[in-house]
């Protein structure tokens, strides 16, 4: 049992942490308020080997362990959580290529992605369908060499910047399940339209749309995996996407805890700091706790993944309970900073707000309990 | 061009800074150990000469102890070629580390074309190295440095004097420039410059290998101190229009009898 970190690791939190703070920390209000996307930023970041973190070495990327991607997550979202959703979702996007690819489209995918700074986009999610990710409507369908791609997609991260789409689909709605196919759609493919940039409550930053798929036909080899083979892909991907958007929430809530105890004890109530006040140490408290055992969950749910174990418990119990945890501590850390806290002149309003969508995106807090509870009563 | 950049590591600036309990020194178990940051200008500086000057090669030249090479290895992976280490106490004075980083540089067996530092280290803020390094090397030396160009024979450099005013030096190399912020923005260590850096080479010398002795020490620490910590300020009520002259006749008095000022 080794909980320390190495030293390449320890030089990996480092650097992202620098960033996080000399880059991302002071531009978040701002780009919050323009809800733009900090495009310099992001690239800078991918500069620097922040980006693309699961892309294997041989194809040209860092060849992280997915510890490693999860530290490089934590430090970014401390950062920025909205910066860090725009950086994310290139993961999100390339991991379903990662597991499920060839060697050849491997190559024709991944292998760009780092050669230049490009976004890519995870299109799973419909109007219709989200929680519900077996019962998409989008169809994929057979066509000589080619397969033709027809539907609606929903809350598409990147959407408008992306140079691919890594779109699920099914063959046949009725198959459920098991008609799930993945495919990659290159940016301007005929038939793409992208929506308009939705006006959100948080991650004002990074680009969300909703986007139509109007008889897109590309060839059958951009289907990862072969037809109907996309839901293993899926799953899998899941197994390392989930504590990765847990070790965003770890980040947010670090960030959201640091600034708690710095204005604890330097605001003054009562003539004493506030640190001094037992229900404030008690917040303060809880959330060192649960910050710590958010960050446990994480690193045991990726150090399962890196030793070809069964993490999809796991995985679940840490993007539940580091979400859950990061919109408590978000919350009380507003509390902390009482009427200040309320306003977008402190940092931890926006954290608040950016906590919420972790509970949502990749999996609802109930459907992780919804894995939980399957994976215990199946077992 | 042979460049040379002598770093310093010291303890994060966040560090809570305790005396050893013999009071030798720090205590150094628990730190957390940087690049000096005024080094890093330094090292930026010298990729950039490299950059503007094909086939250069940086050297980084460090004197301490070696528990942990960060500092050389982020110079390193921010993209300087090799490095020495003279492996030593991390309580040196300015004289023995001078003498040192001077044998080191001769080792490398690359004649310097320039030698870059930081303008002073930011734990015990000697600011003496680089004028003394200098001195022994028989080269010229400006310090404060916060603009240079130039070529591979002469620059110029502007140093920050008193006032906020400039001082522009024009200086024949090899030289050794002693650089402060302003000078440029020192780049980030890529991570992929991380993994190269493990590769690069590293040569770990000895004080004696470098002729270095106790003799030479020209300071000696004796006892390390924290400050006393400063007695809680005194508050008077003047609010009370009535009650004031009682208030200014007591602060006067303590004055002259506790604070002793007047
Ligand atoms: C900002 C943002 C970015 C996003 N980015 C992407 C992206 O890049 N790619 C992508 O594909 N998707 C993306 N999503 C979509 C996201 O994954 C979905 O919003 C999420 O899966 C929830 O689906 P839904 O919104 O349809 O909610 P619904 O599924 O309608 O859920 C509504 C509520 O019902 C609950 N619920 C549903 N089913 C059950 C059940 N069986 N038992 C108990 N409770 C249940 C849910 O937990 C939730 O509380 C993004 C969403 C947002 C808001
Ligand atoms: C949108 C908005 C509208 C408002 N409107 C009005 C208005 O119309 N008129 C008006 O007068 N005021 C108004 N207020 C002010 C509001 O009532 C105060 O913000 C509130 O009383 C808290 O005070 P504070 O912000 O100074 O926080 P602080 O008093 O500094 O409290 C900071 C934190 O410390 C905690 N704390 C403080 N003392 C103790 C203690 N002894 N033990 C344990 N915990 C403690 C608090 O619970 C809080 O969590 C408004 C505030 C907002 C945000």
């Amino acid at each position: 049992m080794d909980f320390n970190f190495t030293p390449d690791q320890l030089e990996i939190k480092d650097l992202a942490m620098k960033f996080a703070k000399n880059e991302m920390m002071p531009k978040a209000h701002e780009y919050d308020v323009k809800a733009e996307l900090p495009h310099d930023i992001l690239e800078k970041a991918w500069s620097l080997g922040l980006v693309n973190t699961c892309i294997p070495a041989e194809y040209g990327g860092n060849g992280f362990s997915a510890v490693d991607s999860m530290i490089i997550t934590e430090a970014l979202a401390y950062g920025c959580m909205g910066m860090n959703t725009a950086i994310m979702a290139n993961d999100l996007a390339l991991l379903p290529i990662v597991i499920g690819g060839s060697d050849e489209q491997k190559k024709r995918f991944l292998t760009p992605m780092t050669e230049k700074y490009k976004m890519a986009a995870f299109c799973l999610t419909e109007p219709g369908n989200g929680s519900d990710a077996g019962g998409i409507k989008t169809t994929i369908k057979e066509d000589g060499d080619d397969v033709v791609i027809n539907g609606n997609k929903m809350w598409i991260t990147n959407a408008g910047y992306a140079d691919l789409f890594v779109l699920y689909g099914t063959t046949d709605p009725s198959l459920k399940h098991k008609g799930i196919t993945a495919v990659v759609i290159e940016k301007g493919t005929k038939g793409i339209e992208i929506g308009k940039k939705e006006d959100k409550m948080g991650h004002r930053c990074s680009d969300t749309r909703g986007i139509t798929f109007n008889n897109v036909r590309v060839p059958k080899a951009n289907v990862l995996g072969g037809l109907n083979k996309g839901w293993s892909i899926a799953m899998k991907t899941l197994d390392h996407s989930r504590p990765m958007v847990a070790a965003s929430a770890v980040g947010g809530a670090q960030c959201a805890f640091d600034h708690s105890v710095k204005y604890a004890k330097e605001r003054v109530q009562f003539n004493v700091p506030i640190a001094q006040h037992q229900m404030i140490q008690a917040m303060i408290a809880d959330m060192a706790m649960k910050i710590e055992a958010s960050r446990l969950l994480v690193h045991k749910a990726a150090w399962l993944l890196d030793n070809g174990l069964p993490n999809t418990q796991l995985a679940s119990y840490a993007k539940a309970f580091a979400a859950d945890s990061c919109m408590q501590i978000a919350t009380d850390a507003v509390q902390i900073y009482g009427g200040y806290g309320y306003s977008k002149e402190y940092p931890v309003e926006k954290i608040m707000r950016d906590a919420k969508l972790i509970q949502i995106y990749e999996g609802t807090s109930q459907i992780q309990r919804l894995v939980i509870a399957k994976e215990i009563f199946t077992r | 061009m042979n460049i040379f950049v002598c770093v310093k590591q010291v303890p994060d600036t966040e560090t809570k800074i305790v005396p050893s309990a013999d009071g030798s020194f720090i205590e150094t178990s628990s730190i957390k150990w940087i690049m000096n940051p005024y080094d890093e200008f330094a090292v930026e500086q010298a990729l950039l000469i490299q950059a503007a000057n094909a086939g250069s090669t940086v050297t980084v030249v460090r004197v301490g102890s070696t528990k942990d090479t960060e500092a050389l290895r982020t110079a390193m992976a921010m993209g300087a070629d090799d490095a020495f280490l003279v492996e030593a106490n991390d309580n040196l004075d300015s004289y023995s580390i001078a003498k040192a980083l001077k044998a080191a540089i001769e080792k490398s067996g690359k004649k310097p074309d320039i030698i870059l530092t930081g303008k002073q280290a930011i734990d015990d803020d000697c600011l003496q190295v680089p004028q003394i390094l200098a001195t022994m090397m028989e080269l010229p030396s400006v310090s404060v440095v916060v603009g240079y160009e130039g070529s591979a024979t002469d620059i110029t450099v502007k140093r920050e004097i008193e006032g906020g005013a400039l001082e522009v030096y024009g200086v024949k190399l090899p030289a050794v420039i002693a650089c402060n912020k302003g000078i440029n923005t020192p780049r980030y260590a890529s991570l992929p410059g991380i993994m190269k850096a493990k590769k690069k080479p590293l040569t770990t010398l000895s004080l004696a290998d470098a002729g270095v002795s106790e003799a030479d020490r020209r300071v000696k620490y004796s006892n390390f101190q924290l400050p006393p910590e400063k007695p809680p300020g005194k508050k008077f009520d003047a609010t009370d229009a009535a009650k004031m002259g009682g208030v200014v006749k007591e602060v006067v008095g303590l004055l002259r009898t506790e604070a002793k000022v007047i």
